[in-house]
């Protein structure tokens, strides 16, 4: 509808055909999206153009974070009370192999080329690296408590764990497998994530209610941002999980309990929106193109869909009980 | 030898302490380090080093009438401090931090104040007090005292944040105001507002039935009858026993009018444990029985909760209790103050602590930190029967202009806490 604005001196014929040729073309792209339910057992997956449940997987207990593979082929499920990661087939939308995870699984993530997989042990304070097709342990880092957030730097230099329990975020050298750099942030880090460009870092503090902004070079935090939204109490602010826009000059970071979702200017570390979305939102995920961002709520069992550009909520829709994270797969 | 200079220069160290005042720094070549077995525990020349005292005392108390729980816990409380003080190490290692526990328990008998006055001679500003109310004050009005900081982590008395309030008390624990409000808000959100009071003869049972009345008349509901059980507690295991209960408990709640709830208050395990399914009418039990307002319960596990109970399971063999959790969060807002905050003197953590700024986390979800006007933590309350988390208060609607959570326990108006200067 956006185009349609400025041609309005063409008339309501114009927009007539204008809405007429959008129903009929297709959208340059279309997705797959995979939501873990950590209530449900389940993983819901949705088909972006229509955004109807393609076919709800069983998976083991408790599917938390969830990653697709580089090449599409593969989603890796952390179901944290099996003690497992679940491997959805794409092409078979089914779990057709394990691996092994070390204990409570929640968060992970996958080498650019796929290969790899870094997994943090809630339970068990380390970070677990894993051959991503054959399940082989190379190393088992021992980080600070409750580790969670999980991402490798877009070289595939670093990998990024934070620590829930001791407040920081851990610079893991992907070469050597062990730890560089270790920084203070605030209380209970959930998600950290490299700028496109992989020089900063971004790390929430779900009970803190920051993001710290931590130079990848001097591993010394640049900036803290602070939300406020008119009528919301700060407790209920707690930052979880950060994504940013494709062409890194926003990131969006959900706010969990205060039911919204913040946008920050990467270059003035301003927040220029709040959105509203569902209930809960904790963890989310772009479109291919960048286009539309993913809510996944927690409470309202749903999945609100923003429009990049025009910052809107567009629609939800229903997936599974209690959803948590979710992947997109092209 | 040279352990013995360090104990030498931690006397004089001590001393300088005391006249410094509040400035003291946490980290000391403590004297308690003699008595520690290796020197390979030593600090690394760059590590900062923060020292914190347990301070418990054995009371002796009545066993829960549940078989299924312990008589006795020697080591409760004391274990959560352990576990949080393992946390603060495993953070403190990437951090050149490092924490102490200097461990004091008392039996039944001992003389707190004397211990209380070691620790603080040692250089031991930093107290995590496992006390009752008498005790905690009596450590908290020594002189020596004035510029510690004293977690308390076990009494829920009211008078400790009302006449008895004192300003380097920092209560973690919620009081008891807190705990009947908890139940208050959620009775009332059922609808159920008719509450049979019954409550054992013992001074806690009285107080807490006093706060049972204070939430009643706050949140609107009926107290239509109270009772006092004044049969003493037997042996809690008798051969056939549950044949003299099943008759007694009917007689206890036999002829009231009617009501929605039996609010029971047996802070003494005498028998609150026996009123359910025993009522003369079919009706739910609450308070310090059935369904209970605790800070933490066994059967939590949200918000990452878990990880504190498997945790704690493998360091304590058991499960984790209320003062448990107190002592594990004590441990933490001492490491959240020394690791977050601008300085890392006694001073500075006193700072860091009662700010508005703080934000301690608990595993409750929101940031927790203390009401200026009493010392007392602000946080969400469970409600929960022994096997699962019914729900959390306050409850949706009861409202706050500051923090929904000064819904719960005595607000800032009604305060009778005036800090001494």
């Amino acid at each position: 509808m956006k185009t349609a604005k400025p041609k309005r001196p063409h008339g309501r014929f114009a927009a007539m055909c204008l809405l007429l040729l959008m129903l009929a073309a297709p959208p340059a792209w279309s997705a797959t999206l995979f939501v873990t339910n950590e209530r449900g057992n389940t993983v819901t997956v949705l088909d972006s153009n229509t955004l109807k449940t393609i076919k709800t997987i069983p998976t083991g207990q408790r599917p938390r974070g969830v990653v697709a593979s580089p090449d599409g082929k593969w989603v890796y499920v952390c179901v944290g009370d099996s003690n497992r990661i679940d491997v959805i087939e794409v092409a078979k939308l089914a779990v057709t192999r394990t691996l092994p995870s070390g204990a409570d699984p929640e968060l992970l993530a996958l080498s650019n080329d796929g290969s790899r997989v870094y997994i943090a042990n809630e339970d068990n304070s380390q970070v677990t690296v894993l051959e991503a097709m054959t399940g082989k342990v190379l190393a088992q880092i021992p980080v600070g408590s409750e580790p969670e957030g999980m991402r490798v730097s877009p070289d595939n230099q670093i990998t990024v764990a934070t620590s829930e329990g001791s407040s920081l975020v851990h610079f893991i050298d992907n070469k050597t497998l062990k730890l560089v750099a270790t920084v203070l942030v605030g209380a209970r880090p959930r998600v950290a994530t490299f700028t496109p460009d992989g020089r900063y870092v971004w790390a929430s503090s779900e009970v803190g209610g920051t993001v710290s902004v931590i130079d990848g070079l001097t591993h010394q935090v640049v900036q803290t941002i602070n939300f406020a939204i008119p009528g919301m109490r700060a407790e209920f602010i707690q930052p979880v999980d950060i994504v940013m826009s494709k062409d890194g000059s926003q990131a969006f970071i959900a706010l969990g309990p205060a039911n919204h979702v913040a946008v920050v200017d990467t270059k003035t570390y301003k927040v220029s929106d709040y959105i509203v979305v569902g209930q809960r939102p904790w963890h989310m995920a772009l479109s291919p193109d960048g286009s539309k961002l993913y809510v996944v709520n927690g409470f309202t069992n749903d999945v609100t869909v923003v429009d990049t550009k025009s910052l809107k909520p567009e629609v939800s829709v229903n997936v599974g009980r209690l959803p948590w994270g979710i992947a997109v797969v092209p | 030898m040279r352990r013995r200079i360090a104990i030498i220069i931690a006397a004089v160290l001590a001393s300088a302490l005391a006249a410094a005042g509040s400035a003291a720094p946490v980290s000391k070549p403590a004297s308690k380090q003699a008595n520690k077995p290796a020197a390979s525990s030593e600090a690394k020349s760059n590590e900062f080093v923060t020292h914190y005292a347990y301070l418990g005392k054995a009371y002796r108390e009545p066993a829960p009438l549940s078989l299924l729980k312990p008589a006795v816990i020697p080591d409760e409380g004391l274990a959560g401090v352990r576990l949080g003080t393992n946390y603060n190490n495993q953070a403190g290692k990437f951090l050149d931090l490092k924490y102490v526990l200097d461990e004091t328990m008392l039996p039944e008998d001992g003389d707190v104040v004397a211990a209380a006055k070691k620790l603080l001679a040692a250089g031991e500003h930093l107290i995590i007090a496992d006390l009752k109310a008498p005790d905690l004050l009596a450590v908290a009005d020594l002189p020596e005292a004035k510029n510690a900081i004293i977690l308390n982590i076990r009494a829920r008395d009211d008078v400790l944040r009302q006449t008895q309030c004192r300003v380097d008390v920092f209560h973690l624990i919620p009081s008891n105001a807190m705990l009947t409000d908890a139940l208050a808000q959620y009775l009332v959100w059922k609808k159920w507002t008719r509450w049979f009071l019954v409550r054992g003869q013992h001074p806690e049972d009285v107080e807490y039935a006093n706060d049972i009345t204070r939430s009643a008349e706050l949140y609107g509901a009926k107290i239509v009858a109270e009772r006092a059980y004044e049969l003493q507690t037997g042996a809690r295991r008798v051969d056939t026993g549950y044949q003299e209960i099943q008759t007694q408990m009917p007689m206890l709640t036999r002829g009231v009018p009617d009501y929605d709830v039996a609010f029971v208050a047996d802070e003494t395990n005498s028998f609150g444990l026996y009123l359910q399914y025993r009522t003369t009418d079919p009706r739910p039990v609450v308070g310090t029985d059935g369904l209970e307002a605790t800070a933490w319960g066994a059967a939590y596990e949200s918000y990452a909760a878990e990880t504190l109970h498997d945790d704690f399971l493998k360091l304590a063999n058991r499960e984790i209790t209320v003062r448990d959790y107190e002592g594990w969060l004590a441990a933490s807002l001492l490491e959240m103050a020394v690791k977050q905050g601008s300085a890392r003197n006694v001073d500075a953590i006193r700072k860091y602590i009662s700010a508005d700024s703080l934000k301690l986390a608990g595993y409750k979800g929101e940031s927790m930190n203390f009401r200026a006007w009493d010392n007392q933590l602000r946080q969400p309350i469970l409600l929960m029967d022994q096997l699962s988390l019914v729900s959390v208060s306050p409850q949706p609607g009861f409202l706050h202009p500051v923090y929904n959570t000064d819904t719960l326990g005595v607000d800032q108006p009604q305060s009778q806490c005036k800090f001494a200067k």
